[in-house]
């Protein structure tokens, strides 16, 4: 208040001014009102970049840590997903203009997390290790970086699980352990619903390949390279999953749709698509928004094979060229967003955000009945499947790895390219760029 | 006291809002990507990560199966759409310009519309469009020729042809416009001792209407070209930034942002953006002294 009452007592009478100082005048006073009272709080601003859900999630926390901490301001800074992951690539290069704590989804951890521009959490000045066994154990130790330290904490996870359409299922006399007995009884059942009810098994081949490609790999090894440095895909688990999907493509059962295209969405609402792969957080997803007429028709079960694997996922880490004032501070601010059991429940509970912190698992939440999934207790299935999830180091080239096994795929799937040369070509490229 | 400055010094101070910006925005990145293009860096870690390298990220590009690949959709991409967009804006300058008269503006103005559109409207708009079961570009065929759903977002060989459309729609307005001015300034006088010599309107269209308005179509294809090469926007956003199916629709353009972007890679994208920048010159030198020679000739 004070500074908007000396801008008005500063401003000279009108009549006697030209229009262009007029207007100048109003301008600078309008900006002194603006950012004023700011300026002359001179208080430490932290700050947490975020992603959309991710965002919403920190200001809720936000809210009530401005009251525990009067002596700081907190904003977060939000854009879109991309965005926000190119933006901190940029920010990390420069070292300019670098919040306090930056969020990071998981596919893009492992280029962060391999290069040096996150701080060090096991550093004694952190102690971050001495907090790791309050997570599921995958999700802490996908955070290392090479030499072995945590350089971010996990917040939420998306366990994967198979859903599917009960009713379709029935009407095609089968049932959920005809599809998650193996690969191979989930293509033949899905062979059946398409025979009797039209609908088709899958969106699209890809998460079907993905999958395989994934629970197939080493625990503590990567997905496409393994420890040693040595590319793996030419290896068995490539070779079974283009096989599948190659059947799968070639007896119509994938109805060729990306996730998140409208036709995607379409079809899910339509009945038209029997089951989807994806992360626990797809329920609400489908409930709130992709598919909310289909409620009570899903159920979900263990991926085939009692396949373990994460969909997605948040970290929150520490910029190693931030302002180093403020460190204490952003990492405590880290470990409310990761470590306090009830706001991890209330995310969960308002976002789907599953929380990777082993605490919150064990509140009567996770009991309940979940009412799109016709009543079934479906966060029991996500909690076991979150303990059992394998570790699965991420590659600097995760990235263009899946993005070129998929193009490689995809000349196997359209022009009948045969699958080892796909995946000698796929290997030949990710080499090519491996170490760059 | 007044303040005056020199007068040595005023063209200086005149020019340099321009100056400070075109150094900024222009130069400095241009000689940023000149040394980035000999170093290796890992962007995450900073700027002091960097590395010389020499002519390694050069070598890496040239080798790249995906710089190859993406080279070829490009030029696919530059012929489908560039060769089509003057082939049809040139008669229709012709028709606008002789049938139209002082309501030329008007058609010439609807044609224009899409070049000044949202990139992003109409990537949304065409993705509607080209949705495999629910879109309207499906249903037409179907109707017409009976054929089945093309899955245009994720078949290969659809994708391309999907991504020229929507350029060519794009551009074909603006060339349409050039060629249009070009025509005003060929004079009357010339048709009208054509048509007393007997020329009739194909003879007119090819002795005089198309070697007056041969500088305005080097001006247009050199344009195509370069936009061509640089193609972008579309294809980025009508496929979510990756470039589609077997990557068929990612441009040169694209997959240089995507190296450096997505895959982390600034060393080996800057020399990628020279490489470019040296197959873009070339085609225009080419451009340039295939249209010189014929003046020569003619």
């Amino acid at each position: 208040m004070h500074n908007r009452e000396s801008a008005f007592k500063t401003m000279p009478d009108p009549e006697s001014l030209p229009r262009r100082h007029l207007l100048a005048a109003a301008v600078g006073g309008a900006l002194q009102v603006t950012y004023g009272p700011a300026l002359a709080a001179e208080k430490p601003l932290l700050t947490v970049a975020a992603f959309p859900l991710v965002d919403v999630i920190a200001k809720d926390l936000l809210k009530g840590w401005s009251q525990r901490h009067p002596e700081v301001r907190a904003q977060v800074i939000s854009r879109q997903y991309d965005d926000h992951h190119t933006a901190m690539t940029t920010a990390l290069s420069t070292s300019g203009h670098l919040p306090d704590v930056i969020a990071l989804e998981t596919s893009y951890l492992g280029r962060f997390s391999l290069g040096s521009g996150l701080e060090d959490l096991s550093a004694p000045a952190f102690g971050a290790e001495r907090f790791k066994d309050r997570f599921v154990p995958f999700a802490i130790e996908t955070a290392r970086n090479r030499q072995g330290a945590l350089v971010a904490m996990p917040s939420d996870i998306g366990p994967g699980s198979l859903f599917y359409r009960v009713d379709l299922l029935a009407q095609a006399g089968l049932n959920e352990a005809d599809l998650t007995r193996s690969w191979e009884s989930y293509v033949e059942a899905g062979a059946q619903l398409k025979a009797r009810t039209g609908a088709y098994l899958i969106g699209d081949v890809r998460l079907l390949k993905d999958i395989i490609v994934r629970a197939g790999t080493p625990p503590g090894e990567g997905q496409f390279v393994d420890n040693q440095g040595r590319a793996q895909i030419t290896s068995a688990r490539f070779v079974r999953a283009f096989e599948l999907a190659k059947k799968v493509r070639q007896q119509g059962l994938d109805a060729r749709v990306e996730v998140w295209q409208n036709d995607w969405a379409e079809m899910l609402k339509r009945g038209r698509l029997a089951t989807e792969m994806s992360g626990c957080w797809m329920a609400g997803q489908m409930a709130n928004w992709v598919a909310p007429g289909t409620a009570g028709k899903w159920r979900v079960a263990q991926l085939p094979e009692n396949a373990y694997c994460s969909y997605g996922g948040t970290y929150y880490a520490i910029p190693r060229r931030s302002a180093p004032e403020r460190k204490q501070l952003a990492w405590q601010l880290i470990q409310e967003l990761t470590m306090d059991r009830q706001r991890q429940l209330d995310a969960f509970r308002s976002q789907d955000a599953f929380p990777a912190l082993l605490a919150s698992q064990d509140d009567t939440f996770f009991d309940q009945p979940v009412p799109f999934l016709g009543g079934q207790h479906a966060r029991q299935l996500w909690r076991d499947a979150a303990r059992r999830i394998p570790v699965v180091k991420m590659h600097k080239q995760h990235k263009f790895a899946d993005e070129v096994i998929n193009a490689e795929l995809d000349n196997v799937l359209e022009y009948g390219k045969a699958i080892p040369k796909a995946l000698e070509d796929a290997q030949a490229l990710v080499v090519h760029r491996a170490n760059r | 006291m007044s303040f005056r400055i020199p007068s040595r010094w005023a063209p200086y101070l005149l020019v340099s809002p321009f100056l400070i910006l075109f150094a900024v925005f222009g130069l400095f990145p241009l000689l940023f990507s000149a040394w980035l293009a000999f170093q290796s860096w890992e962007p995450t870690s900073g700027i002091e990560a960097m590395q010389f390298v020499g002519f390694d990220n050069f070598v890496f590009a040239l080798t790249d199966g995906w710089f190859w690949k993406s080279l070829r959709n490009t030029l696919w991409l530059a012929v489908a759409t560039g060769v089509p967009q003057h082939l049809v804006a040139i008669p229709l300058a012709v028709f606008l310009h002789r049938s139209f008269g002082r309501w030329r503006g008007l058609f010439s103005g609807a044609y224009f519309l899409p070049y000044i559109t949202s990139t992003v409207a109409i990537a949304m708009l065409f993705g509607s469009l080209f949705s495999t079961d629910y879109g309207l570009v499906n249903q037409a065929l179907h109707a017409m020729f009976g054929t089945d759903n093309i899955n245009w977002m994720r078949s290969p060989d659809a994708i391309k042809p999907a991504v020229a459309i929507i350029v060519f729609w794009r551009y074909v307005g603006f060339n349409l416009v050039l060629y249009l001015a070009a025509l005003q300034t060929i004079p009357n006088d010339l048709y009208q001792a054509a048509k007393l010599d007997g020329a009739g309107a194909w003879q007119q269209f090819l002795r005089i209407t198309l070697p007056g308005i041969k500088p305005m179509i080097l001006f247009g294809v050199t344009l195509s070209i370069i936009g061509g090469l640089q193609l972008f926007e579309e294809p980025f956003i009508l496929t979510n930034g990756k470039g589609g199916a077997d990557q068929a629709a990612m441009t040169v353009a694209m997959y240089l942002y995507r190296l450096a972007f997505d895959f982390s890679d600034f060393g080996g994208a800057s020399a990628l953006a020279w490489i470019m920048f040296g197959i873009i010159a070339l085609l225009t030198w080419l451009t340039n002294k295939a249209f010189a020679d014929k003046q020569v000739q003619r």
